[in-house]
């Protein structure tokens, strides 16, 4: 099941995965079937905080009279517990017309600690915190391997595939690009990828509107990307969804049509705010529109100041060297910061092999 | 936005202290969720009662905290409250506004038995 998303076991199809296999018998017949991988994980948790380590107890006399009491455990305890994964989920929406929706109607609150066997549990933990650890897993593979990774955001029809194509065509000579494309269904995108020469895997996202860390997780497993290469990640085509969902990429990119409106950074200013790059894409169309360029990228940038605009078209080619030395520029970067902690790395094996020595 | 998603995150995030606690119910779940967060709270109680049924938080009380939204407007220097993200400075006008409270979106607490 995807982590974060609402979409059940088995909506998240990867191309070619485990998760779905065709046969093809000696006399011809094919058949396909999809089977659930479900897995178990025993988990160990140390917790020695007071408030977790504080227990109330309810103990019942046969006399039919009962106690409670609260103590305090001392130091830390072991809890063990497993549970499994790969269940599926089945959600039925039954909601009476003019219903009771208010479910703030329980005893919130109402108990006495120590008086009952209800407790409060802290847990303070962001919603989305999941995704975020895979993503920042994710992250840090891609730091290690000196990867570069770039999660495309669009609205659906803004050139994002056509432009991923031209981009690939004008750097696959200079560096290894793997591409990852997200969409709900088939895998038309990957297949156009493919053709450019470069690995593609598509990830069908089913009832899902956005990728989440942990689909990319397997997908770069699945890729296995060379070091020091580019990793392309075509988002769904959504404006909303996508912009809460990190997936470890190292920067997010805005695709903007000029076939589409000026004021769309307005209307979904969280994609653009969660971008660092926009590309305003289908420019050699300009001639031919009523969009007025500048008033868009002042959109963009009153929610995103910071925002880097380049203006191209990925049918002519004009404007698309900026942002291909942009590209660059990070995959340089990056490269350095990876030799750098390499190198930091072998000082520290030979210091560590010297005291071996004297000893 | 995706409300369902993030109800299903909630309910990952109570299952698993839950399941860890030894708890055999879940009684109340307490979120915070700020006003610049972009999570409907009229949507997320819809979801969470989708996801909820038939698990340890069935019919588990919904309490949401409503955290106002607050931001550092550069121009005035100073703290101001902001009723939308991306919104203006109420004294100046000015759209260089730093959301600093009201983006939260967190599992505070459970009361489970």
């Amino acid at each position: 099941m995807c982590t974060v998303c609402g979409c059940g076991a088995g909506e998240v199809k990867i191309e070619g995965g485990a998760h779905e296999h065709t046969h093809v018998h000696e006399d011809g017949t094919v058949h396909t079937h999809t089977h659930d991988h479900g897995h178990d994980h025993d988990h160990a948790h140390t917790h020695d905080d007071a408030p977790l380590g504080v227990h109330s107890h309810t103990h019942h006399h046969s006399d039919g009279s009962e106690h409670s009491h609260a103590h305090v455990h001392e130091g830390e305890h072991v809890h063990e517990h497993g549970h499994e994964h790969g269940h599926e989920h089945h959600h039925h929406h039954e909601h009476a017309v003019g219903g009771d929706l208010d479910y703030g109607t329980g005893p919130a609150r109402a108990h006495v600690p120590g008086m009952s066997q209800a407790r409060m549990v802290q847990i303070e933990q962001d919603i989305l915190s999941k995704n975020n650890a895979y993503a920042a897993a994710n992250r840090q593979w891609f730091d290690e391997r000196g990867i570069f990774a770039l999660n495309l955001v669009s609205s659906p029809g803004s050139g994002k595939t056509t432009l991923l194509c031209k981009t690939i065509e004008l750097l696959k000579g200079s560096v290894a690009i793997n591409v990852v494309e997200g969409d709900q269904q088939t895998a038309n995108d990957a297949e156009r990828i493919r053709a450019t020469g470069v690995p593609a895997l598509q990830i069908n996202t089913g009832k899902g509107c956005h990728l989440d860390g942990h689909m990319v997780g397997h997908a770069m497993q699945r890729l296995q990307p060379k070091d020091e290469s580019l990793f392309l990640i075509e988002n769904v085509g959504n404006l909303v969804c996508p912009a809460a969902f990190d997936l470890g990429e190292h920067h997010k990119v805005a695709i903007l049509s000029v076939t589409e409106g000026e004021d769309k950074p307005l209307k979904y200013p969280d994609m653009f705010a969660a971008a660092d790059v926009m590309l305003l894409n289908k420019c050699d169309l300009l001639p031919y529109l009523e969009f007025d360029a500048d008033l868009a990228e002042a959109n963009a940038r009153r929610v995103n100041p910071n925002l880097t605009i380049f203006r191209v078209s990925a049918t002519s080619g004009d404007g698309m060297s900026a942002w291909l030395d942009w590209i660059q520029s990070g995959l340089e970067a990056l490269r350095g910061k990876r030799s750098e902690s390499v190198d930091a790395l072998k000082r520290r094996v030979a210091e560590l092999e010297r005291q071996l020595a004297v000893k | 936005m995706h409300e369902m998603s993030l109800a299903e995150g909630v309910l990952q995030l109570v299952e698993d202290t839950a399941r860890r606690e030894n708890a055999q119910r879940v009684k109340l779940v307490v979120l915070e969720i700020g006003r610049l967060s972009s999570v409907q709270p009229d949507a997320l109680r819809f979801c969470f009662d989708a996801v909820t049924r038939g698990g340890i938080a069935r019919d588990a009380a919904l309490e949401i905290v409503d955290v106002p939204g607050a931001g550092w407007c550069m121009q005035c220097a100073v703290t101001v409250p902001m009723q939308e993200l991306y919104g203006a400075c109420p004294t100046c006008g000015s759209h260089q506004v730093q959301p600093t409270g009201g983006t939260e979106m967190r599992v505070k607490e459970i009361e489970i038995e």
